[in-house]
């Protein structure tokens, strides 16, 4: 490491400069500004999706998702911590520090449709298809399921044949399909009326402040995504730093969401853990920029120090 | 003369081994006699990029104000009041105003070269500050109770769990979020802006590159 020769501030020759003026001042001119740009521009604020808003505009993906749940195929189901067992989760290298965070929001992907209808009262049809899935095993459990989730199946898209039914649960053919049917049509009912949420997230409990369960189930479905892709708000769309409209959202997260974009992070299986490694490191190299030869002179093989500092330059050179 | 005499005596001593003394010696000692607030700065602080620091402050000033208010109606009032839809307006862009002032202060020290002459803490604190004010600012985000917030909390969930991190942090639950922002996150940026300042006092604005004393 070189010697820094760098003089004490506190020995040089001063000039009057007056602190608390220049941040009153500073204080009225950020004042001025937040005051006035929230005038011109305010703030977004689109209302948040509801369980109801989802099961009118889209009951199909509704039922698709309840099923999903029920057959354990959806993303909450298979993730893993910090949610459930069902997969290792991401790997930093070698490192599965997913794994090692635990299990500590323990959520069985199934419960988000049995604990919600199982509240349901004076409702036969829901009782007697609680008890079948009770009653059953889980092999049969997964069979059945797996089966209307197929025979729904999804429409045409992106070049892609439709399956099954094409989307549309009423032209489903009949099938065994146990008591998964009555099951998701009861989830749907219960998300008409506008009690998921609160099913979902406060039951036995009177004051409900984790949305865990409700946002979980949400973002197994695709209408959440849907809504947020037709907003520019994708992942692949630079989704975490926007906004909806032309709000700015978290421009300073430009470098995070970058990574997302190019590969081989976008084709990566464990691409947060990669591009969360790669930002740590960058960030430490940041912070110990000034012991790292090279990068620490940069500003002096790039002078743009003579711009900052010309006034002092031009002063010493002409005694 | 007895222990009681001792503890009677008027005559002023700074005892060493005093906590009080040491505790006040060592505040005392953190900025040069004169330089907490200066009314003099030396000859090459003249530059528009000095101004970007207190602009910096006071956007932070205005974040936490806009905050405190926004705090008083509780975390859903801004969707229900004009009132408060207007300080949610002004704390969101106070807070873009807070991270543009921010990086230009940070290009700047870069190019200056700001870690010299034992100022390496200095410029450690304010990268620091810099990534937990992206946490803050994050966890506001997520405490919108709006669609952003669940788009965010849906999107962002993958990253912190990939990391294990999503079992203590969980960006589903607004109410842990929540607390996050308005308590321990602002906590944190606030101890780090006071020793961000402190040691930027303590050593002084520093000096051009290759400068040597005049005189």
């Amino acid at each position: 490491m070189s010697r820094d020769r760098t003089p004490d501030a506190h020995d040089f020759p001063t000039r009057r400069y007056d602190l608390v003026k220049e941040f009153v001042i500073a204080l009225v001119v950020v004042l001025v500004l937040s005051g006035g740009l929230a005038a011109i521009f305010s703030s977004p604020d689109e209302k948040a999706i509801t369980m109801s808003g989802w099961a009118k505009a889209d009951p199909d993906n509704l039922v698709t998702t309840a099923a999903s749940e029920l057959a354990g195929t959806t993303t909450s189901a298979t993730y893993g911590a910090p949610y459930n067992t069902n997969a290792e989760g991401q790997k930093l290298g070698p490192l599965p520090l997913q794994k090692w965070g635990g299990v500590r929001v323990p959520v069985n992907s199934a419960d988000l449709v049995l604990g919600p209808v199982s509240n349901v009262s004076d409702n036969p049809a829901i009782s007697s298809a609680l008890t079948e899935w009770k009653a059953a095993t889980p092999e049969q459990r997964a069979k059945w399921a797996t089966a209307y989730t197929d025979a729904i199946g999804t429409a045409a898209a992106d070049g892609e044949p439709a399956t099954g039914a094409g989307g549309e649960v009423a032209k489903v053919k009949p099938g065994d399909y146990g008591p998964v049917p009555a099951l998701s049509a009861g989830l749907l009912a219960l998300a008409k009326t506008g009690g998921l949420e609160g099913a979902l997230t406060s039951s036995g409990n009177f004051y409900g402040g984790d949305q865990t369960k409700s946002l979980l189930l949400l973002a197994d479905g695709a209408y959440l995504e849907d809504q947020a892709v037709a907003q520019n708000l994708g992942g692949d769309q630079w989704g975490m730093m926007n906004e909806v409209g032309n709000a700015p959202g978290q421009p300073w997260m430009w470098l995070y969401t970058f990574w997302y974009q190019v590969k081989p992070f976008s084709t990566s299986d464990n691409a947060d853990a990669e591009v969360w490694g790669l930002m740590m490191l960058l960030t430490l190299l940041l912070m110990f920029l000034p012991f790292i030869p090279g990068l620490r002179s940069i500003p002096r093989w790039i002078p743009v120090h003579r711009l900052v500092w010309r006034n002092y330059y031009r002063r010493v050179k002409q005694p | 003369m007895t222990t009681r005499e001792s503890e009677l005596s008027t005559k002023e001593t700074a005892d060493p081994k005093n906590w009080t003394n040491r505790l006040r010696g060592w505040l005392e000692g953190l900025v040069p006699k004169g330089q907490a607030l200066p009314d003099r700065q030396p000859v090459y602080v003249a530059s528009w990029i000095y101004v970007f620091g207190v602009l910096t402050l006071t956007s932070l000033v205005v974040v936490i104000a806009s905050g405190c208010v926004l705090s008083l109606g509780g975390a859903a009032w801004w969707h229900v009041s004009s009132l408060g839809h207007y300080v949610n307006s002004t704390h969101l862009w106070s807070v873009e105003l807070f991270f543009g002032f921010m990086v230009v202060h940070l290009w700047g020290k870069f190019w200056m070269a700001a870690w010299r002459g034992k100022r390496a803490l200095t410029w450690i604190t304010g990268v620091v500050l810099f990534g937990v004010s992206i946490g803050t600012s994050f966890t506001g985000f997520l405490s919108q109770s709006n669609f952003s917030a669940q788009w965010i909390g849906a999107e962002g969930k993958d990253g912190i769990n990939s990391i294990g991190a999503g079992a203590f942090f969980n960006v589903l639950n607004p109410g842990q979020m929540l607390l996050w922002h308005v308590v321990l996150l602002p906590l944190g940026v606030g101890l780090l802006t006071l020793m961000h300042v402190i040691l930027v006092r303590r050593h002084g604005v520093v000096p051009p590159l290759d400068a040597e004393l005049e005189g």
